[in-house]
């Protein structure tokens, strides 16, 4: 599905990508983690064509991306991204302009094919009740569904989210995770979403891959990548690594400095 | 989404009848006053009457002017306010009178008219907005991607230079050119000559037309450059094209009217209030807006101290100023405001 070779890019400035590679397949749900700055919101913008490879390719579908016209790309993939600006304009306006890859120029008014499209992602994402109030008058929850309800009337096979859970209290989270996880096993979509809480990528990622200054750190199962060796290594900071009993995945807790000195535990003497 | 549809024809139907009921009561209204009733009496008495002459000669062609400037103005406030994601932008803001000024006072000064005739006088308008257009445009043009804020400080900056130029030129300036200027200045829909009254109407329902390619763009542009990027919009070539459209509109109706301000700012707004922010609707909505509004003003204009005329701009400057005023303090119905 997204095939990712030697890719390395950057802004000019410090701050770049080296050598990634990566590969999604078809169907997955892929978790990106990793310290802040290490590139993953990055890496979603050079698979979105805004930044430009100094080297390497990104490939979908088995096609350079830099060679699909952008309007069909928008047709394939499809990202929830932390930036979006939505202004007084309705849910429903909102989700619609999810249709814009599929008009052609001299088209003014959304087809019948159109209409359902977004009528559909909103009820997919519970935010079809929704879908006459404003943007600006949503909660942090409502206005997460609503950017998926946007981003899923594109029709996307491969749909990005950057941090779909930040700002928002467990239970919306459970939600917003509980939603990619269906969107993945009954609509089929292949799902890469970065996140920043580790127990949730480990709980819903078949797959996770851990990104550290640029790089990517490990690739694996919940289970390869979720172990205190790594995760300490990566974050440079003390956890514990203990099983969920109910999923039997691996979960991540944090030490605070108190007990660590209590205990006279570093992270480097263990 | 077909009510919506329905509501928007509604409210151009709406719109397009206020404006040929302006269009009739700026007929009848001015020095000379000829009731609706005459009005059909006078087309049908044929030429040669002094009413005949009055309305065709001087009343129509300046309810023509009005009709196209104002609702090109309104058109490149809108897609510069579209553009920017800023409903404080319009097209003046982005240095175009400030060049066309220039232009103009420099046409007066070196006496232009002598040997190129009247028409120069729109030209050197016309070459001085296209001059700062393509300064402003090149200045903030970084590593191929148009920088929208650099672009409106720059736009604002060779404002200041250009006024400032414009203010030694009067300084230096004999004081019967320096009449012409100021006239000039304050804008006017007087304008004698045919030719120029149709290319003005010509740029400006073409630029309706243009705008209307763009107007999916605009919408998915509102979301932010990078979101309209991922929906499948060429942001660099539609950032280009609009911005060209939005001065040549501009630089065509400074050319032929003088500097008449507030119309591209407070005529998108007032629309956008009233309409939301879907430009499929705001587009043709804010044209004959525009229209109706520089039309009503242009009236006041000319019949508030008869027989004496007041510059339209003046005009403009209160009415839209104030009303602009109001509409911020009522509400936040602005683009890019959360």
């Amino acid at each position: 599905m997204l095939d990712i070779h030697n890719l390395t890019c950057g802004y000019g400035g410090g701050f770049s990508l080296k050598d990634i590679n990566m590969r999604v397949e078809k169907g997955e749900l892929m978790g990106i983690i990793g310290p802040n700055g290490s590139g993953k919101t990055t890496l979603f913008r050079a698979v979105t064509r805004i930044l430009k490879p100094e080297r390497g390719s990104v490939m979908f579908e088995g096609r350079d991306i830099r060679r699909i016209p952008v309007k069909e790309l928008s047709t394939g993939m499809a990202i929830v991204s932390q930036g979006a600006e939505a202004g007084s304009m309705t849910l429903e306006e909102f989700v619609l302009l999810g249709r814009t890859p599929y008009f052609n120029r001299f088209q003014f008014l959304e087809t019948s094919k159109d209409l359902s499209a977004a009528e559909k992602a909103m009820k997919l994402t519970g935010t079809y009740g929704l879908r006459d109030r404003p943007m600006s008058r949503m909660s942090g929850g409502e206005r997460q569904l609503g950017l998926i309800a946007r981003a899923l009337a594109q029709e996307p096979r491969l749909l990005l989210l950057d941090e779909p859970t930040t700002h928002l209290d467990i239970a919306h989270q459970v939600v917003i995770m509980d939603l990619i996880k269906k969107l993945n096993r009954d609509l089929g979509i292949t799902i890469v979403v970065v996140l920043h809480d580790l127990n949730l990528a480990s709980e819903y990622c078949g797959r996770i891959t851990l990104m550290k200054n640029g790089n990517i750190y490990k690739t694996g199962t919940p289970g390869e990548v979720l172990t205190y060796q790594i995760i300490e290594e990566a974050y440079n900071t003390v956890v514990v690594v203990e099983k969920n009993p109910v999923s039997s995945r691996p979960y991540v807790l944090v030490v605070p400095e108190e007990e660590r000195n209590k205990k006279n535990i570093k992270y480097k003497d263990r | 989404m077909r009510k919506q549809a329905l509501r928007w024809a509604i409210c151009l139907i709406a719109l397009g009848a206020l404006l040929i009921g302006v269009s009739i009561f700026s007929l009848c209204v001015g020095a000379v006053n000829i009731s609706s009733g005459d009005i059909l009496k006078i087309i049908f008495g044929g030429k040669g009457t002094a009413g005949y002459d009055i309305l065709f000669n001087i009343r129509l062609p300046r309810i023509l002017l009005g009709f196209a400037i104002g609702g090109a103005l309104s058109l490149a406030g809108v897609i510069s306010q579209g553009m920017f994601r800023n409903p404080l932008v319009e097209p003046y803001t982005l240095g175009l009178s400030g060049g066309a000024a220039l232009g103009v006072c420099l046409n007066i000064i070196l006496r232009l008219k002598n040997p190129f005739g009247i028409p120069s006088l729109p030209l050197c308008g016309f070459l001085g907005s296209a001059l700062v257009i393509a300064i402003v445009y090149f200045l903030s043009r970084k590593k191929g991607a148009l920088k929208m804020q650099g672009l409106l400080l720059t736009g604002v900056m060779i404002s200041f230079i250009c006024s400032s130029l414009v203010m030694l030129i009067m300084a230096l300036s004999r004081s019967e050119d320096l009449h012409g200027i100021v006239f000039w200045i304050m804008g006017s829909l007087e304008e004698p000559n045919r030719l120029l009254i149709k290319a003005a109407l010509a740029v400006s329902v073409t630029g309706l037309f243009i705008s209307y390619i763009f107007c999916k763009d605009l919408n998915v542009l509102a979301l932010g450059e990078e979101e309209a990027a991922h929906l499948g919009v060429n942001v660099e070539r539609v950032k280009l094209a609009l911005f060209l459209l939005a001065s040549l509109l501009t630089g065509a109706s400074v050319a032929v009217a003088g500097i008449i301000g507030f119309v591209g700012l407070t005529v998108p707004h007032l629309v956008r209030m009233a309409l939301g922010q879907d430009h499929r609707i705001v587009l043709a909505a804010s044209f004959l807006t525009g229209g109706v509004f520089l039309i009503l003003c242009d009236t006041l204009a000319r019949t508030i101290i008869t027989p004496l005329e007041l510059p339209v701009g003046v005009i403009t400057g209160i009415l839209g100023g104030s009303i602009f005023v109001w509409a911020l303090t009522k509400s936040a119905a602005a683009p890019g405001e959360r």
